[in-house]
């Protein structure tokens, strides 16, 4: 390499370089707006409550939860290209735990909080460690067999009340002495709570992703090969991304169990790995605004398609049109709804160029 | 790299005591089939040692288990004194084992100056300092700006790497190699499919990494090989034939009939 004597007027150019690719989409994650569209997003849905009815505000609670649960899997499918169909597993898990901490006095925040994450992000190391020495469908396949794995544990067991599954009896409170500082049974509060962890939850994964552990992890997902040979024990790597990922989704079960007041096995099982996965492609994988947007598009459309004074029998038949649609949306974009803007500006200017060339000759 | 470097670019009296990488009756068996078989070679700082055969004569194996890639059946791999062959590829490379591949992988989707950065990264991961931003990565954007430059591709550090030409991906895959910066480079076919002046570049390039790497060249280029070569070795259904000097190589009688034909 160049010789010492040469390194200031090196370093010189080194910024001279950054500042023009500055502006390139160097991990290819650089988005529209920068900052700017998730904060006024986050402004919208904290003024939500002002217009929405409480049914209304369920329905964000409940895609503000799927959303957290959405980025997590994102952390894993779209920054690292590890496609899991298990990712229901750390979000019971979550759950559960949540639940049966709480037990019939109830249980504080500041336990419960690293108590369900912490025991997602343990189960994830375990699942981690075993199924990362695979690749491809077969990785697909043992994320999908520890989560039947959990799955049947809360299902056959009597460790959270078999399939019938258990009841939240009191729902957990943050207090300092005496003072109630949060209780989370209440509507308003829990609201902004669900909003604040979505918030830090996108804000954490942004984070990671542009630092100097998300640039690896991204390096992995387009050449591991590469990365090994460049000096990089990418197993770790990976395994840290599947441990983060269990230990979000884990905060989301959480959430989850408050919000319904009950944990049942069907949180663990497939039907809920593959639900968040199409959040995932619905959205647009290889973007956090695509995985917002999935969740909620998803969870609007099952809302939808679900509603009987909407749809009559026809409701009774939700995985039908709601898959459907799903398939509908995902020919038509097939970079998911955040592509949206890119596909119609490129159909408008093709739609011209052909117009300019029907004219010219 | 500069302590090493300084105490090896010297005159070599003696090559074989001073190498820097060293394999000792290295063999891997696939299925009862020896692909390589009780092979020695070495590389010194200040040398380009080629290895040349006909496809299928193990050189990619061989490489490979250099690398840490493939473990071997049998034999030792040493690096700057120490006995590597249960090390990982990946720690290889932190102590400058560095290689590049036959077939071009470079992160094609990054620009040129990230894909150099980030392999300057992998020599000081730091990996939880997740508060730190990547891109203001000022150890890193140095490295990688040295070694674009050192590369020959100067201009083109904001370019993203897939619309660069296929010689200036060659080009690139070398510097990311660079930016590790490693002591010994492993360089399997960097001459596939370039045109004659973007060999000529890269054979420059070759030379002139010579004086501070240790080079292990897999080539098919013949007329390339024996330009830069100071050293050839000649692989033959997983064993060797020759090692020589290329202009002995050129003349050995067992080569010329298994290899280069009686055509030459």
């Amino acid at each position: 390499m160049a010789s010492e004597g040469a390194g200031n007027e090196l370093r010189e150019d080194g910024a001279d370089v950054r500042a023009e690719v500055g502006a390139l989409p160097d991990i290819g994650r650089r988005e529209a707006g920068g900052w700017l569209v998730p904060v006024a997003a986050a402004l919208a849905i904290a003024a939500l409550p002002l217009v929405l009815s409480p049914y209304g505000q369920d329905v964000v609670v409940r895609i503000a939860i799927y959303a957290i649960f959405a980025l997590s899997l994102e952390l894993l499918v779209g920054a690292t290209g590890l496609v899991s169909l298990g990712h229901a597993a750390f979000l019971g898990i979550g759950a559960y735990v949540t639940v049966l901490a709480s037990g019939d006095s109830g249980a504080s925040l500041a336990l419960l909080v690293p108590l369900a994450m912490g025991a997602a992000a343990a189960y994830a190391v375990v699942v981690g460690a075993l199924s990362l020495r695979t690749r491809g469908v077969y990785f697909i396949m043992v994320t999908l067999a520890f989560a039947q794995m959990a799955y049947f544990v809360f299902h056959d067991t009597k460790v959270g009340g078999g399939s019938d599954g258990i009841f939240l009896y009191v729902k957990p409170v943050l207090a300092v002495g005496a003072t109630t500082l949060l209780d989370l049974g209440q509507r308003v509060p829990f609201y902004y709570s669900v909003l604040a962890a979505l918030v830090a939850t996108y804000a954490f994964i942004a984070l990671l992703l542009g630092s100097r552990f998300g640039h690896a992890l991204a390096g992995i997902r387009v050449n591991e090969q590469r990365m090994r040979a460049a000096g990089f024990a990418t197993t770790p790597y990976k395994l840290a991304a599947f441990t983060v990922a269990g230990a979000l989704a884990g905060l989301a079960g959480l959430l989850l169990a408050v919000k319904d007041g009950a944990v049942n096995p069907e949180l663990l099982s497939w039907h809920e790995s593959g639900a968040v996965l199409l959040m995932l492609i619905f959205g647009g994988i290889g973007s956090l605004r695509g995985a917002v947007l999935g969740a909620i598009a998803f969870t609007l459309l099952k809302e939808l398609f679900q509603s009987e004074a909407l749809l009559g029998p026809m409701a009774g038949h939700w995985q039908l049109t709601l898959g459907l649609t799903i398939i509908a949306f995902v020919a038509a974009l097939p970079r998911g709804l955040i592509g949206l803007g890119t596909r119609v500006r490129g159909l408008v200017s093709e739609r011209a160029a052909r117009a300019a060339t029907a004219k010219s000759p | 790299m500069s302590a090493v470097l300084a105490t090896s670019t010297g005159p070599r009296e003696a090559p074989h005591s001073a190498s820097l990488l060293e394999a000792i009756g290295l063999g891997r068996r696939f299925r009862g089939l020896a692909a390589v078989d009780a092979v020695s070679i070495d590389v010194c700082v200040g040398e380009i040692h080629a290895v040349i055969g006909t496809n299928g004569a193990g050189k990619s194996t061989l490489i490979n288990m250099l690398s840490g890639e493939l473990a071997p059946s049998a034999g030792t791999v040493r690096f700057a004194g120490h006995d590597v062959t249960r090390w990982s590829q990946p720690r290889r490379a932190r102590a400058g084992l560095g290689r590049s591949y036959q077939r071009t992988t470079i992160f094609a989707e990054f620009s040129v100056l990230e894909n150099c950065r980030l392999a300057a990264q992998a020599s000081e991961q730091r990996p939880w300092l997740v508060w730190e931003r990547a891109a203001h990565d000022r150890r890193g954007i140095a490295i990688a700006t040295r070694a674009i430059a050192a590369a020959g591709l100067d201009g083109d550090a904001g370019r993203m790497a897939s619309t660069l030409s296929h010689g200036a991906k060659r080009q690139l895959e070398i510097a990311m190699c660079l930016a590790t910066a490693p002591r010994a480079l492993l360089l399997d076919e960097p001459l596939a499919g370039m045109g004659a002046e973007e060999t000529g570049r890269m054979l420059t390039l070759l030379s002139d990494l010579k004086a501070t790497h240790a080079i292990l060249l897999v080539e098919h280029d013949m007329d390339a090989v024996f330009r830069v070569a100071d050293r050839i070795t000649v692989m033959v259904n997983g064993q060797v034939i020759a090692s020589d000097v290329p202009e002995r190589i050129r003349s050995d009688p067992a080569v010329r009939l298994a290899y280069l034909g009686d055509a030459h």
